[in-house]
């Protein structure tokens, strides 16, 4: 899927995490994670994210992650939504 | 020999008896007064003093020396602040900071850190700014956390040694008795009990009063009396009395610390140690606090009263108080307006000090004379070991409190805590730091399940006789793993940042530096 503009999903409410991804020049996968909990899950979180992303096999973003504490499948639905959205697509894989 | 008076006094009760013979003019302060009203007297008292910097003076204090207040005010303390801040202002250098606790309030102490006004801190906790520096590296001296019952212990024993006490007290009568309210005026910056303030008037060596509230002579009842005082400092505020009730102490509506007090009461109910005649503690935060409103439906429909609770008073137990169905209110430390407005009113709130409360080699202290007791938990371990001082990012944020001394005083202690807390889990392998240790907590009760200590076989009898279903604890420990996975060791390093003590002053764990990378 390709990034038509920034793809925003979640919020800075506790116990979620807010996602924007963007198209980068620089080829990969580029993470700019703030989290609460950095210390002791940040390691998971960024491995989510990037497991994410490449079920959709999306590469060469920027991905900016601000969590307040999510859980694991918070951050997939958060990622999942801010891809569709970045990208204006809307054929949903529907767990 | 004749006495001044003409009366003839038999040499052998001079000589052999060291007495001596009546003399008003060198009898010194036994010779009539003069005829002063006792209006008169009060505005002449001598322990006025009309400035902190002048009671400063007159107390004798040192660099070096170890100064000392009470935290009944909580967020709404103005005294600390002001008192060190005078201090610095007139010079004063490395001094010990010894405070019954401190809170967010007290991050303008950084700087006093900095500039070394203050080298080295002993508290039950702290929490804010202050704390995170602190957990960062700021003090080159440990600070030394101890509970409400090892420090009256540790004072009392003279192994930590007050040489001024700065109490900052809502009334206060020219001669020194004080209080946390005043039954002559309502606008006092009410705090209620001074219960840890009396430990420092006993034994600090000088005493200062701050008061915003000189009231007139005799200011009764008093928490500190007059003979324990040695100078009164008039401010304009010494705190704020809407801020006592903040932090630790709210009363919750959050539906998984509702979840979490219902079955702690439950446990309470099946313990055995549910009977006529029982006594309670609840400590800080939201689900302890709030296993009160449903243990009082649990001891109306089984017509069960309780003979006294200790605390840490809060509303809800004074209400239960004036229902008749709690005899007696022991208040160590009122947690909010409600208490301290029934320890002016109520005839069977009694004001306590925290060697009465707590003292572990003290003999009828009050913790000792529990059933049971409910508590609050950051981190809990599979030996039921509980931390209640680091959170899980290992910043210091909490206070030891009175956790040590009633989770061993008490006949039965429940601990109580979420099983998660955002991607935390509350259950551990170990505790990031040990503040009470294991073989005192008898019960762990979470949202998600309940875990009695093997150590007490006789309650699990009794849990599964009420049909009370139970995990263990390394069940709840997987649980909470499920759902949050498995967090990473933090990043710790050697730089030792605070040392925890046990009830007796041994040293039970060390909080160490965590990485700065912010």
């Amino acid at each position: 899927m390709d990034f038509l503009k920034k793809g925003l999903a979640g919020t800075l409410e506790s116990g979620d995490i807010f996602i924007e991804i963007e198209k980068s020049e620089l080829p990969g996968i580029h993470i700019d994670l703030q989290s609460k909990v950095k210390n002791q899950y940040g390691k998971q979180i960024l491995l989510v994210i990037t497991e994410t992303l490449k079920e959709y096999g999306i590469d060469n973003v920027n991905v900016k992650a601000i969590d307040q504490g999510s859980l694991d499948c918070t951050i997939r639905a958060r990622v999942t939504t801010a891809i569709y959205r970045g990208s204006g697509k809307n054929d949903y894989r529907w767990e | 020999m004749k006495n001044y008076a003409g009366r003839e006094i038999p040499d052998i009760l001079l000589e052999k008896g060291k007495m001596s013979p009546y003399n008003p003019l060198i009898t010194n302060g036994l010779k009539k007064k003069e005829s002063l009203s006792s209006a008169e007297r009060q505005r002449q008292s001598r322990k006025i003093v009309d400035s902190l910097e002048k009671a400063v003076a007159l107390s004798g204090l040192q660099n070096g020396m170890t100064i000392s207040f009470h935290h009944h005010f909580r967020d709404g303390d103005y005294v600390v602040n002001y008192v060190i801040d005078r201090l610095a202002e007139m010079g004063f250098k490395h001094l010990r900071l010894a405070a019954s606790s401190l809170t967010n309030i007290h991050a303008p102490l950084i700087r006093h850190i900095q500039n070394h006004v203050i080298d080295s801190i002993e508290t039950s906790g702290l929490r804010g700014e202050l704390a995170e520096a602190i957990s960062k590296g700021l003090m080159d001296v440990p600070v030394t956390f101890r509970s409400h019952g090892g420090r009256a212990y540790a004072i009392s024993s003279d192994q930590l040694h007050i040489d001024v006490a700065f109490l900052g007290a809502p009334s206060c009568d020219p001669f020194g008795n004080a209080n946390g309210y005043s039954r002559d005026t309502e606008d006092t910056s009410a705090c209620g009990s001074m219960g840890y303030a009396r430990v420092d008037a006993n034994y600090a060596d000088k005493v200062i009063i701050l008061t915003d509230h000189i009231v007139p002579y005799p200011n009764i009842p008093f928490g500190i009396s007059q003979y324990q005082v040695d100078y009164i400092v008039e401010i304009p505020e010494i705190g704020d009395k809407n801020k006592i009730m903040s932090g630790a102490t709210r009363y919750t509506n959050n539906p998984r610390d509702l979840l979490i007090a219902q079955k702690a009461v439950d446990v309470i109910a099946a313990s055995g140690y549910f009977y006529d005649g029982f006594s309670l503690q609840t400590g800080s935060g939201g689900a302890a606090l709030a296993t009160t409103r449903f243990l009082r439906e649990k001891m109306i429909a089984r017509n069960i009263k309780a003979n006294f609770a200790l605390g840490g008073i809060t509303g809800q137990i004074v209400k239960l108080h004036e229902e008749g169905l709690i005899k007696k209110l022991l208040d160590v430390q009122s947690f909010d307006l409600d208490a301290a407005e029934s320890l002016k009113n109520n005839r069977f709130h009694q004001q306590i000090d925290a060697n009465y409360y707590a003292d572990p080699f003290s003999e009828g202290s009050v913790v000792n004379e529990l059933d049971v007791v409910v508590l609050s938990a950051l981190e809990v371990d599979t030996g039921f070991n509980v931390n209640v001082l680091t959170g899980s990012d290992g910043i210091i944020r909490g206070a030891i409190g009175g956790h040590q001394d009633t989770a061993a005083g008490a006949a039965f202690s429940i601990v109580v805590a979420p099983l998660t807390r955002g991607r935390n889990s509350s259950i551990l392998n170990h505790v990031n730091t040990l503040t009470t240790p294991g073989d005192t907590v008898d019960v762990v009760v979470t949202d998600q399940g309940i875990a009695v200590n093997p150590l007490r076989p006789e309650i699990i009898e009794r849990m599964k006789k009420a049909h009370i279903p139970l995990s263990t604890i390394e069940e709840l420990k997987e649980k909470a793993e499920k759902i949050v996975g498995i967090a990473e060791a933090l990043p710790f390093e050697d730089q030792i940042v605070g040392i925890v003590t046990y009830r007796d002053g041994s040293i039970l764990d060390v909080i160490r530096k965590i990485r700065n990378d912010h």
